[in-house]
């Protein structure tokens, strides 16, 4: 059998999504998605549940063949790929794994199956802190246990792509902590970390860029940070027994007023101070004065929320 | 490829390797056989089956020879009284190609495993040799320790088997070679069907229930089943004494063969179209 040598890559290798399509039946789970996901990143894979995260990770894998579109890692397809778990460690689902094997024995097979030497498999127990739990079978270990397995898995061929697929599902707040860090270190090395999630502020404070998907479709491909900018509304909320005045003073300088909850206005366009100073100037008693922030959350669902609208709206048409 | 985003000049340097072979495949393969118990418990019980029952059926028969008619005695085939134990061992090892691929279904390994090997052809092949040697092993061990153990029982009471006697070796061979073709039809089935109860059912039928039901036929459609039939014309080459119109041994164990290699390439199409 002649072993043939894999091709370096040196630098960070690319998930690129083209065109990306899956139907079943007359269901579209992905939606002709298209984007990269770059190394040296956390990118964040973002929707609500069955907005079609896992689907996209199932396609990138091979594990689903695509309706139309195609998806590559490194400019290769996953099936194509000379040694998969050298190229792209996935944890896509903790449990997919044999009950009565143990989890040493688990990782031997993993890592005989693509060349990776044997000491490997102790090696990750280590890193995920599952050594102790070696020899124990799969079957018995909790969901954040599974998790970590899952993860060492992922890392046995220390891999340049990595793939989690809702992560923290399962895990306690310190193994949550943990695998924001190893994220956040597997990016910093210069590797390409995809991490999908159906909570927005656990994205925020873990990805650098987010790739949003409702309905199969792309909603949002950019930036953390201006993700967060363009999506968090801040406003004023006031209270007076003097609305009407204040109001048409308030447009005037060139605040939007709407009205708000019993006897209060929500002011955008000017700052609280500028308020307040605008109140006492025309002789107007505040009662409240208080800056509002909507939830990047909220921020999220209104996003996902117009995707569905939008779809049904365009059935109908 | 150099392509470098983000804030810490990141770069990620990584030893040369070589591509992941057949061998890599097969060592894996072998892994996962051995270390999971149910390989274990399922081997054990065809070896029960077959060494147990053939002994049990070699001492009664043994007993009872004294008492037969010459016309039965004429037909005293000592080879197959000690191996009486064989097909019901086979169903075991049957069952167990059948678990080496369904359990992946049923626990979702299947996942895991495709996306290690993702050459599902390659996946498949190397499962087979797994399967093929491992029940070829343990069919060979049950064979030949059923007919010793049989041919002491029967020894002071009947006329027994040697191995220098014609057709006995080929016989004794043959049952290690009809074992791996159904642990290999097993696993073809298993990859077929996904599920260990359909499987299952299948099995049993093909080498059970519908040469059972072609009994019940007129004579002259009964034959031809009984001589085409894959897994009856498969089971020549276990038999000393065969039937009249019957295939010869190798011809029959070839036929399975063909028979079973049609099952697992039906199946690596389909494990190659379907999504995991």
């Amino acid at each position: 059998m002649p072993r043939k040598s894999a091709q370096l890559s040196s630098g960070g290798q690319k998930i690129e999504a083209r065109a990306l399509t899956k139907a079943y039946g007359a269901t579209l789970a992905v939606d002709d998605l298209s984007f990269d996901v770059n190394p040296g990143l956390v990118t964040g894979f973002i929707g609500p549940n069955g907005a079609g995260k896992t689907t996209t990770m199932r396609l990138i894998l091979g594990l689903d063949s695509p309706t139309r579109g195609q998806v590559t890692v490194g400019g290769q397809r996953y099936r194509d790929l000379p040694a998969p778990m050298r190229e792209v460690g996935a944890l896509i689902d903790a449990k997919a794994v044999h009950p009565s094997r143990s989890a040493y024995h688990h990782l031997l097979s993993l890592a005989q199956s693509n060349g990776i030497p044997s000491r490997r498999a102790a090696d990750v127990l280590g890193l995920v802190g599952l050594e102790s739990a070696a020899g124990r079978r799969v079957g018995g270990f909790s969901l954040g246990m599974s998790q970590r397995l899952g993860i060492a898995a992922a890392l046995l061929g220390d891999p340049p792509v990595l793939m989690f697929d809702e992560p923290v599902n399962g895990l306690d707040p310190e193994g949550i902590v943990w695998i924001r860090q190893l994220m956040r270190s597997l990016a910093a090395e210069g590797r390409t970390v995809f991490v999908s999630s159906h909570l927005m502020n656990e994205m925020a404070v873990t990805a650098d860029h987010l790739i949003v998907i409702g309905q199969g479709k792309l909603l949002r491909d950019e930036g953390v940070t201006a993700f967060v900018e363009s999506n968090t509304r801040h406003w004023v909320l006031v209270r007076s027994a003097q609305l009407d005045k204040l109001s048409a003073e308030l447009s005037k300088a060139g605040a939007q007023v709407r009205p708000g909850t019993d006897d209060s206005i929500e002011v955008a366009g000017l700052d609280s101070r500028a308020i307040g100073e605008l109140a006492a100037a025309n002789g107007l008693t505040l009662h409240e004065l208080a800056t509002q922030h909507a939830s990047l959350e909220n921020a999220f669902m209104d996003l996902t929320h117009d995707s569905v609208d939008y779809r049904a709206s365009g059935v109908a048409a | 490829m150099t392509t470098t985003i983000g804030i810490s000049e990141p770069t990620v340097t990584r030893p040369r390797y070589r591509a992941a072979s057949f061998a890599d495949a097969l060592h894996s393969e072998w892994t996962k056989a051995r270390t999971v118990p149910s390989t274990r418990w399922t081997l054990i019980a065809a070896a029960v089956l077959g060494i147990g029952l053939g002994a049990l059926v070699s001492a009664l028969a043994a007993r009872h020879y004294a008492q037969e008619s010459l016309s039965t005695r004429a037909l005293w085939d000592p080879t197959s009284i000690s191996g009486a134990g064989g097909e019901l061992a086979q169903l075991a090892i049957g069952v167990l190609g059948i678990m080496i691929i369904t359990s992946e279904y049923s626990t979702g390994a299947i996942r895991t495993s495709l996306t290690a090997v993702p050459r599902r052809g390659r996946f498949l092949a190397a499962k087979a040799l797994v399967i093929a040697g491992l029940t070829f092993a343990v069919s060979e061990i049950i064979a030949f320790a059923a007919f010793f153990i049989g041919q002491a029982l029967i020894s002071g009471h009947a006329p027994t088997a040697s191995l220098g006697q014609p057709d006995v070796l080929r016989a004794l061979v043959g049952g290690g070679l009809y074992g791996a073709l159904i642990g290999l039809l097993g696993l073809g089935l298993g990859a077929l069907l996904r599920h260990a109860s359909a499987a299952i059912a299948v099995l049993v039928a093909l080498v059970f229930i519908l040469p059972a039901i072609a009994a019940a036929l007129p004579a002259s459609i009964e034959h031809n089943v009984e001589k085409f039939w894959p897994t009856q014309a498969g089971q020549q080459v276990t038999v000393v004494v065969r039937g009249a119109d019957s295939l010869s041994p190798w011809a029959g164990i070839g036929y399975l063969c063909l028979f079973a290699a049609i099952v697992l390439a039906a199946s690596v199409v389909l494990l190659n179209r379907r999504d995991a």
